[in-house]
């Protein structure tokens, strides 16, 4: 019994990858440009794949979300995408999904459920993301003593938190290197600029080697500062920050930024290999796989890469 | 000129003690250099930084003493800033820039004023509406992106240099002080005062209040339009999410720091003013201090605090009384003509 039920089971699957695959996408919402990219850009990977996508935006509420991977089991699509907006609450609509044998893989965020209930999680590692960024610098400057700034996120939010161990991760045991000034510029331009403006008078300029900056907003807002200043963004003061972001390549193009890490909007295309391999031999993949954190310099054709992401939603 | 100075002496003094207490911890806080034409320094890094919140409390004074309040003038900045962003993007110059930015300022007052004026909606309500609803509006306009553009006259009003200093300073100064003359060397700040501390009694005395209150919230709205101006030219860019966002309580704030009640009345714009610089000049030296910045909230909360207990009237009455009880204590008989009185 058990046997013909698999054979019968191993043949749909079959009969299911031949044929375009249905899969079902339930979007936060567009709350932010990064979030706007994630969806073209899970739009773009499903059409190149050949993957038939039905897209939801739940426009930040969980009820929308719930509501609609129910209409996404109800219609037997073949996987389901989530991000989820909250971390708690998911259980009994995962289990319905799992009754229905439809494997669901998040996006970006985690959930508090067993791992059973969901194939796997791409993401980000908000840790690792600083610690590329750190890394940079130590070998950028070497031997050579550096006062850095760091303008870090909102207060308390776990992307200041992480982001910042990361980079003292990695700078660790260089004692050449020194974080002589750390302060909130609240993830926006106008906050990173006031706080740089503050930093560059309490400094004194010309003796900070190198600003941080959690995100890639705060160190276009601090460039300018550091410009009124009239000091030389990207050589006085050597600038790494997070994101990359449309904007910081054409900075990086202009020479007035040096570095900048990517956290990849594109969460569908490590999702949808997952999910193939899953289609095609019930390859189970890892719970939690990692989004590669690239780092950018000005050596890689930051203008290219400004003209790939701008029409993205950014 | 003498009874202002005796009116703002409070926030002068404030203003003064707290700059020492900043120059405690940041003994270069009072330095000003002069190096390529402009002048820099902590002190002029205050001037310029408070200047949307000084825009926005000449506003909110006027509003303030008509016994209203407009919560909306934070999003009407990140509007207008959306708005002039938006003209420039689509290449029609940073003069007509600015006209549409404040033609869009001039609108949100007019729709706060009749909300408030000719619908009869309290003004915490009315306002509240285009608070929540206004960001909505200007991503409508930016499409949900920061919207950067390049353009150095536009920028010079958030970013330039005129005679040393930089330009947000000269517009905050003259903002207030032609809203200042237009009260007080005319009679409308008198009509002003007289809405707010009895609207039925001046209209029946013949103020025209209803055009006067639509008029208040339109000069609310205008402030803000420069100060959304301000803000947009200084990052050459508009961000509907964070631009002015919370400015309107700061506003609330330096007004009320400033001495003036939010029961309407008598109101000073020269104190509001100050008062806006109080603020900066907090944040400002909170940023030098180089405190971790978990403590930012909790350390302007404590001084704001103390700030207003020091001012508050009760505290004055309840001093006065303890003062006269010690000194009766010591002469003892005129309690008795007291209490036949």
């Amino acid at each position: 019994m058990l046997k013909t039920l698999m054979t019968s089971a191993a043949i749909m699957v079959c009969a299911a990858a031949a044929t375009a695959q249905t899969v079902g996408f339930s979007q936060i919402g567009s709350e932010s440009g990064w979030r706007a990219a994630e969806t073209t850009l899970t739009r773009q990977q499903a059409e190149e794949r050949g993957i038939d996508l039905k897209f939801s935006d739940a426009q930040q509420r969980q009820e929308n979300q719930i509501a609609a991977i129910r209409s996404f089991v109800a219609q037997g699509v073949d996987a389901i995408l989530l991000a989820p907006v909250v971390a708690t609450g998911w259980d009994s609509v995962l289990e319905e999904a799992q009754e229905a044998e439809i494997p669901v893989v998040l996006l970006d965020r985690q959930v508090d459920a067993p791992d059973d209930l969901y194939l796997t999680a791409v993401g980000s590692d908000l840790v690792h993301e600083g610690e590329v960024a750190g890394q940079w610098l130590v070998e950028k400057v070497g031997d050579r003593e550096c006062r850095i700034v760091e303008l870090q996120g909102t207060t308390g939010s776990s992307p200041a938190i992480d982001r910042a161990t990361g980079f003292r991760n990695a700078i660790e045991g260089h004692d050449n290197l020194e974080i002589v000034r750390s302060q909130t510029g609240d993830f926006t331009r106008t906050g990173g600029k006031e706080v740089m403006e503050s930093f560059l008078q309490a400094e004194s300029g010309n003796e900070i080697c190198a600003l941080y900056a959690h995100n890639d907003d705060m160190a276009l807002g601090a460039i300018q500062a550091i410009n009124e200043a009239g000091l030389n963004p990207g050589e006085d003061i050597l600038i790494v920050s997070i994101d990359a972001v449309p904007d910081i390549f054409k900075a990086m193009a202009e020479g007035d930024a040096n570095a900048t890490v990517e956290l990849t909007p594109n969460m569908a295309g490590p999702a949808f290999d997952a999910l193939e391999a899953y289609w095609e031999d019930g390859t189970m993949p890892e719970k939690f796989i990692q989004t590669e954190s690239t780092l950018y310099t000005q050596d890689d054709d930051p203008m290219a890469e400004y003209e790939a992401r701008k029409d993205l939603g950014y | 000129m003498r009874r202002t100075f005796t009116r703002v002496l409070p926030q002068l003094l404030t203003l003064a003690v707290l700059m020492a207490l900043v120059t405690l911890f940041f003994p270069q806080f009072l330095a000003v250099d002069y190096q390529g034409g402009r002048l820099s320094g902590p002190v002029i890094d205050v001037l310029k930084r408070g200047a949307p919140v000084a825009l926005l409390a000449v506003g909110m004074t006027l509003v303030i003493a008509t016994r209203g309040i407009d919560l909306s003038v934070g999003t009407v900045m990140a509007i207008t800033g959306a708005a002039a962003a938006w003209a420039i993007a689509s290449g029609w110059g940073a003069g007509t820039a600015v006209l549409l930015a404040l033609a869009a300022g001039l609108v949100c007052g007019l729709w706060n004023g009749c909300l408030v004026a000719v619908v009869g909606i309290q003004p915490i309500v009315a306002t509240l509406i285009l608070m929540t609803s206004g960001r909505g509006i200007a991503q409508l306009i930016t499409e949900g992106r920061i919207l950067t553009f390049n353009d150095p006259g536009f920028a010079w009003l958030g970013s330039g240099i005129l005679a040393g200093l930089p330009v947000p300073v000269f517009i905050w100064i003259l903002t207030a002080v032609a809203v200042a003359i237009l009260m007080r060397r005319t009679a409308l700040g008198l009509l002003v005062e007289a809405i707010g501390i009895n609207r039925s009694a001046s209209a029946l005395a013949g103020v025209n209040a209803r055009v006067l209150l639509i008029a208040v919230y339109m000069a609310s709205g205008l402030c803000a339009a420069l100060a959304g101006i301000i803000a947009t030219a200084d990052i050459r860019g508009a961000d509907a999410n964070n631009a002015g966002l919370w400015l309107e309580l700061d506003a609330i704030l330096a007004v009320v720091i400033g001495g003036n009640s939010l029961l309407g009345g008598r109101f000073s714009v020269a104190a509001s003013v100050l008062g806006a610089m109080i603020i900066q000049t907090i944040d400002t030296g909170i940023l030098l201090a180089g405190f971790p910045s978990e403590y930012n909230l909790v350390i302007k909360a404590g001084l704001v605090l103390i700030i207003l207990v020091l001012q508050s009237p009760n505290l004055a009455s309840e001093w006065y009384f303890l003062r006269r009880s010690l000194t009766q204590r010591r002469e003892p008989k005129p309690v008795p003509s007291r209490v036949k009185e």
